[in-house]
C-alpha cells in the first residue's frame, strides 16, 4: 500500500508516494536520487545516512519514510549556496584534510553540524565522544575532529 | 594552489577530489541504476560446513518479479576464482588448488558461501524469492582454528591435513646449532588476531551486457580493475577482455579487501548475458563481514637468540597461517612471500628461519589486508626485540642501536636488499618527541592513581611496491608488477593524465597531478587525472601494497619525460637549433645560453597544428604512455613509541600517547602523507586493543559478525596521535624518491602498543598477552599472572 508524504527536502517542498515499508534513506537514495547519503551497516551503527529532520542528526535507515511526513530534510546535498560554495562546516572538512574516500564524510558532516549546534563542542574529548556514532575506517578521526573545530569557529564567526 | 609554475612538490595542496564528496557528487558504485535496472541477492550457507543434498529453485522461479535464478549447477563448466601466487612447498610439490566455484556444488565450507543467486525486478523481489530458494544441507564438522588439530571432515578432499602447503626460508639446521649455543634464547607464542576489513562502503557491483556488440561492462568497488578484468575474462568466464569494461568508480575505501576478485560480481557479468538486463548487487554490512577476504589469523611460535650484549644471532619463526575455505586471489603470497622477507626488520640479526603452513579452514578466505604480512612480520621482530631487552634488562632503544644496520645497500638473510635507510634518524627524533626522558614521572604520577603505565617502541621496516616482475614471477606471481601511464597533451597544452593505480582514499588525483605540473611546469588546474576504468586507462595492476607513487607516479613521470623529450625535439625545429641544445625548464623550452624560448603550450599547439613541423623525422600529436617495472622495492621504515595507562582492577587500557615519527623518503603532499599515518594507526590499534573476527569452534559461525559485536575503533577509542615525517633518506632507485606511506601506520603500530602494555604489567609477571587487548583479555593475563 502507498502512502502520501510531503518533506520540506533541502529547502524545497515534496510530495511522493512511498510504501509503509521503504526507510527514509531509501527514499532519499532510490526514490528522490540524492546519493549523497550512503548506507555502509544494516545495524544503525555506521552513521553514514546520517542526515538532519528538523536541524538534528538521524540515521536515515532507522527512520521510515512516512515518518518524515511534514518534517524538514537537510541531506549532504543540501548544504552548500545555490552558487557552489561550500557551507562552512564543508569547508572545514576539506582545509583539515577530515576526509579520505568520502564515503562516511555526508554523515558524519550532517553529525558535526547536530554537534555544534546542539552540543556540547569545546574540548576534543566531547568531539569525540558525540562522533561515536559515526565510523570512519580512513582517517583516524584526528582531521575530522580538527574539522569539527574549525568548522564551529567559522559557524560562530558568520552567525 | 593557483601558483602558476612549478613547486608543486613538497605542498600540503588540498584535494581536489574534496568537493564532490563533500557535496554528495561523488559516484559510488551503489550509486549507479542503469535503465531497466535488476537486483542480485545471494542465498548463502547459513553452515560452516555441509553438504549440499538439494538446491530448489522452483518457488523462488515462480515468484512474482523474479528475472533469473542460478545455482552451483549452472557453473560446473565455467572456471574457478584463481589465485594470483604459487607457492611451492618445501618437498617441491606446488600448493593445494581446489576449485574456488563462483556458486558452491556439492559442498558449503564456511558461513555465507554462496549457494545461488536470484535475481529480480526490485531488491525487494529478489530479497523475497530468495528466501523461496530450498536448500537441504548435511551439516558436517566445522574446522576454524588452525591452531587446532585438522578437522575430521577436510575442508577440500585434494588436501586431507587441510595444509595448502608447507613452506619455508632459511637453513634451519645452521640456526637450531646458533640457538644450542646462545647466551640467551627468548621464546614467544601467541597469535596475530583475526581482521575484518570493514571499509566503510560495502563491496557492490553492477554489471550490464550490450547484445549488439556481446560486450559486457561492470562497475564495480575495486582496488585494480585492469587486474579485476583479466582475472575475470581470461580466467575464469572465457570473455575476450576487449569485450569486457571494467570501472572501478569513486570506491569508498579498500584496504586491500577490494584487490580480489570475487565470486558476487562474476557472477554478475555472466548472468547480465544470461537475463540480458543490467543486474545490480550490494552487499549489506552483516554479507561483508562473512564474505569479505579477512586479514591476518597467524597462530606463531617466535623465537629470537642473542649474544651476552644482546646482539642478535639468530631468529626462528614457526607459524600456522589461516588461509580460510578457499584460496582469495593472492591469500597464498600473504604469509610467506609478504612475511618471512620482512622478519630482518632493521636489524642485522644474520640467520633466519620460518616455516609457514598454510592452513584450510571453514572460514572466510584470508588475504591481503592493510600491510599483508608484513603487520605480521613486524610484530613478531618488535614483541621479541623488546622481550630480548626486557629480560637481559637492556634498555629498549639502545638494543635496536646494538643491531640496527647501519650500512647500505644491505643484503638480508631473507632476500631483500635494502637500498638506503637511517633508523638513527627516526628513533633518536621519536625519543625527543614521545618526551621518553619524562616518562619516569608520568609513571610514578599514574602510580600515585593506582594505575600502571608502560612504553612500548616498534621500529618497523616495510618493503613497497612489490617488484620487480621478473623476481616476483621466479617466486611464482602469476602477473606482473609493473604500472602504466599515458600522458595526453590538447592542443592548448592543457593535461589528461591516465593511470592505472587507483584512488579510493589515497587523493592520487591530487597527488599525481601536483608531480605532473611540477615536472611541466603547468598549472595544476591544467592537469586533470583519469584512474579506475579499463575502457579509458591503457592498462595498469592497480592500488595496493603502498604502491601507487612509486610505481604508478614513476610510470606518469616516463611519460612525462617522453613528452618532453619530443618537445624538445619540436622546440629545436621551431627554435632552429640543434636538439641536443634545447632545455627544458620552468615550462619553457630553452636553447642553452640564449634567450631564445617557447612555452609548453605554444609547442603542444604545434604538436598538432604541425605547419611549421618536422614532418619528415617526427610524428604530429604530444600524447606518450610508459610502463615503469621496478628494479627493487622500497623500504620506508620509522620508530614508533606508544605510551599507556592501565588500571589493574579493570584491565582497561587507555593509549595516552602515540608517536610515529617516519622515513617516507621524499613526500609530494604531506598533507596526505600524514592521513595516510592516521588510519594506519587508528587500524594498527584498532588491531591491537579492539577488533577480533571470531569463529565459534564448533559450529563455526562468526561470532564478530556485525558493528554490534566486531569493536570497530570510534573517534574516542583513539589518542590523538604525534606524527612526524623526517627529512628522510630518499628512494635509491625512482626518479620522485619516494618511497609509499600507505600502510606503515597498521604496520608499525600493533608491537609498539602491545610492548607498551607488556612494560606497565612486567612487574605482575605479564610478559605477553594476545591481541586484542580488551579489557577482558588484560585483566585474565594479569590474574593468571598473579595465580
Amino acid at each position: 500500500m502507498s502512502i502520501s508524504i510531503t518533506v520540506h527536502l533541502n529547502g524545497k517542498t515534496v510530495s511522493a508516494q512511498v510504501q509503509a515499508s521503504t526507510s527514509l534513506v531509501e527514499f532519499l537514495r532510490e526514490h528522490q536520487r540524492l546519493t549523497g547519503t550512503h548506507v555502509g551497516c544494516d545495524t544503525a551503527q555506521c552513521g553514514a545516512c546520517t542526515v538532519l529532520v528538523d536541524g538534528k542528526a538521524m540515521k536515515s535507515c532507522n527512520m521510515l519514510a512516512v515518518q518524515a511526513d511534514g518534517l524538514s530534510i537537510t541531506t549532504i546535498e543540501g548544504l552548500a549556496a545555490a552558487d557552489g560554495s561550500l557551507h562552512p562546516m564543508q569547508s572545514a572538512f576539506r582545509d583539515c584534510h577530515g576526509l579520505q574516500c568520502g564515503f562516511c564524510t555526508p554523515g558524519m558532516v550532517m553529525s558535526a553540524l547536530d554537534l555544534v549546534t546542539h552540543h556540547d563542542h569545546s574540548s576534543e574529548q566531547k568531539i569525540r565522544e558525540h562522533l561515536e556514532g559515526n565510523l570512519c575506517r580512513c582517517t583516524g578521526y584526528q582531521n575530522i575532529v580538527r574539522a569539527v573545530q574549525q568548522g564551529a569557529q567559522a559557524m560562530a564567526q558568520s552567525a | 594552489m593557483n601558483a602558476p609554475t612549478a613547486g608543486f612538490i613538497g605542498k600540503a595542496v588540498l584535494r581536489r577530489e574534496d568537493h564532490r564528496f563533500l557535496t554528495g557528487n561523488g559516484q559510488y558504485t551503489d550509486d549507479i541504476v542503469h535503465q531497466g535496472q535488476t537486483y542480485a541477492v545471494f542465498v548463502r550457507s547459513p553452515h560452516a560446513h555441509a553438504k549440499l543434498l538439494k538446491v530448489d529453485t522452483e518457488a523462488a522461479r515462480a515468484a512474482a518479479g523474479v528475472v533469473g535464478v542460478f545455482t552451483g549447477e549452472d557453473f560446473v563448466n565455467v572456471g574457478g576464482l584463481p589465485c594470483g601466487w604459487l607457492i611451492t612447498s618445501v618437498d617441491g610439490t606446488p600448493m593445494k588448488e581446489p576449485k574456488h566455484p563462483l556458486l558452491a556444488h556439492g559442498k558449503v565450507r564456511h558461513v555465507g558461501d554462496q549457494v545461488a543467486v536470484v535475481i529480480a525486478e526490485t531488491l525487494a523481489q529478489a530479497k523475497a524469492a530468495a528466501s523461496l530458494v530450498d536448500v537441504d544441507y548435511e551439516v558436517l564438522p566445522a574446522y576454524v582454528d588452525p591452531a587446532a588439530e585438522a578437522g575430521s571432515v577436510p575442508v577440500h578432499d585434494e588436501a586431507p591435513d587441510n595444509l595448502c602447503y608447507t613452506w619455508a626460508l632459511g637453513d634451519k639446521a645452521a640456526i637450531d646449532a646458533t640457538f644450542a649455543s646462545a647466551a640467551h634464547v627468548t621464546k614467544l607464542e601467541y597469535r596475530n588476531n583475526r581482521l575484518i576489513p570493514n571499509a566503510i562502503e560495502p563491496r557492490a557491483a553492477n554489471a550490464i551486457y550490450n547484445r549488439s556488440d556481446d560486450s559486457y561492462t561492470l562497475h564495480v568497488a575495486n582496488q585494480n580493475p585492469h587486474v579485476e578484468r583479466l582475472l575475470m575474462a581470461a580466467f575464469v568466464l572465457g570473455i575476450p577482455e576487449h569485450k569486457l569494461r571494467v570501472v572501478a568508480p569513486d570506491v569508498g575505501g579498500g584496504f586491500g579487501s577490494k584487490i580480489f576478485l570475487y565470486a558476487e560480481e562474476t557472477v554478475l557479468v555472466w548472468a547480465s548475458k544470461q537475463v540480458n538486463r543490467p543486474i545490480k548487487w550490494t552487499a549489506e554490512r552483516s554479507e561483508a563481514f562473512l564474505t569479505d577476504a579477512h586479514g591476518r589469523d597467524h597462530v606463531t611460535v617466535a623465537e629470537m637468540a642473542a649474544d651476552q650484549n644482546g646482539k642478535f644471532l639468530a631468529m626462528r619463526v614457526h607459524t600456522r597461517a589461516n588461509l580460510g575455505a578457499y584460496l582469495s586471489t593472492f591469500a597464498s603470497s600473504v604469509p610467506t612471500i609478504l612475511y618471512a622477507t620482512l622478519l630482518a626488520g632493521q636489524y642485522t640479526t644474520p640467520q633466519i628461519f620460518c616455516e609457514v603452513k598454510g592452513v584450510f579452514t571453514n572460514t572466510a578466505p584470508v588475504d591481503a589486508y592493510r600491510g599483508a604480512g608484513r603487520p605480521e612480520a613486524t610484530y613478531v621482530v618488535e614483541r621479541l626485540v623488546e622481550t630480548v631487552a626486557k629480560e637481559m634488562g637492556i634498555d629498549p632503544a639502545e638494543i635496536r642501536r646494538r643491531n640496527f644496520i647501519r650500512s647500505f645497500p644491505y643484503a638480508t638473510p631473507v632476500g631483500l636488499t635494502y637500498d638506503t635507510g637511517d633508523y638513527e634518524v627516526h628513533l633518536a627524533r621519536a625519543l625527543e618527541k614521545a618526551d621518553v626522558a619524562g616518562f619516569a614521572a608520568r609513571k610514578q604520577a599514574s602510580a600515585d592513581r593506582g594505575l600502571l603505565r608502560g612504553l612500548g617502541y616498534s621500529c618497523y621496516i616495510e618493503a613497497c611496491g612489490l617488484a620487480p616482475s621478473n623476481i616476483a614471477g621466479a617466486l611464482g606471481a602469476r602477473a606482473g608488477l609493473f604500472e602504466a601511464g599515458e600522458v595526453r597533451v590538447h592542443p592548448t597544452g592543457k593535461v589528461t593524465v591516465y593511470t592505472g593505480s587507483h584512488s579510493h582514499g589515497q587523493g592520487h588525483e591530487t597527488t599525481f597531478a601536483q608531480v605532473v605540473a611540477d615536472r611541466l611546469g603547468i598549472p595544476m588546474e591544467d592537469v586533470d587525472i583519469v584512474h579506475g576504468d579499463t575502457g579509458k586507462v591503457l592498462f595498469g595492476m592497480g592500488t595496493y601494497g603502498s604502491r601507487s607513487l612509486s610505481v604508478g607516479g614513476t610510470a606518469i613521470v616516463k611519460a612525462v619525460d617522453k613528452v618532453i623529450a619530443k618537445g624538445k625535439k619540436i622546440a629545436a625545429h621551431l627554435l632552429e637549433a640543434a636538439d641536443g641544445d634545447i632545455e627544458f625548464e620552468g615550462g619553457n623550452f630553452k636553447v642553452a645560453g640564449t634567450d631564445k624560448s617557447l612555452p609548453f603550450a605554444q609547442i603542444a599547439l604545434t604538436a598538432y597544428v604541425p605547419h611549421n613541423y618536422p614532418l619528415d623525422k617526427l610524428e604530429p600529436g604530444l600524447n606518450e604512455n610508459a610502463f615503469y617495472d621496478p628494479t627493487n622495492f622500497t623500504y620506508p621504515s620509522g620508530s614508533y613509541i606508544c605510551e599507556v595507562e592501565v588500571d589493574p582492577d579493570t584491565g582497561v587500557v587507555k593509549v595516552d600517547r602515540f608517536t610515529a615519527v617516519d622515513d617516507f623518503g621524499n613526500v609530494v603532499n604531506p598533507m596526505i602523507v600524514e592521513g595516510q599515518v592516521h588510519g594506519g594507526l587508528a587500524q594498527g590499534i584498532g588491531q591491537a586493543l579492539l577488533e577480533h573476527g571470531v569463529y565459534d569452534h564448533d559450529s563455526g559461525q562468526l561470532l564478530s559478525g556485525s558493528y554490534m559485536d566486531y569493536a570497530m575503533p570510534r573517534a574516542d577509542d583513539l589518542p590523538h596521535f604525534e606524527v612526524e615525517t623526517v627529512k628522510g633518506t630518499p628512494c635509491t632507485h625512482n626518479p620522485l624518491g619516494v618511497k609509499g606511506c600507505g600502510e606503515a601506520g597498521a604496520i608499525g603500530s600493533p608491537a609498539a602498543l602491545i610492548n607498551a602494555l607488556c612494560d606497565a604489567l612486567w612487574s605482575l609477571g605479564v610478559k605477553d598477552l594476545d591481541m586484542p587487548a580488551s579489557p577482558h583479555n588484560v585483566w585474565k593475563a594479569i590474574q593468571h599472572a598473579k595465580a
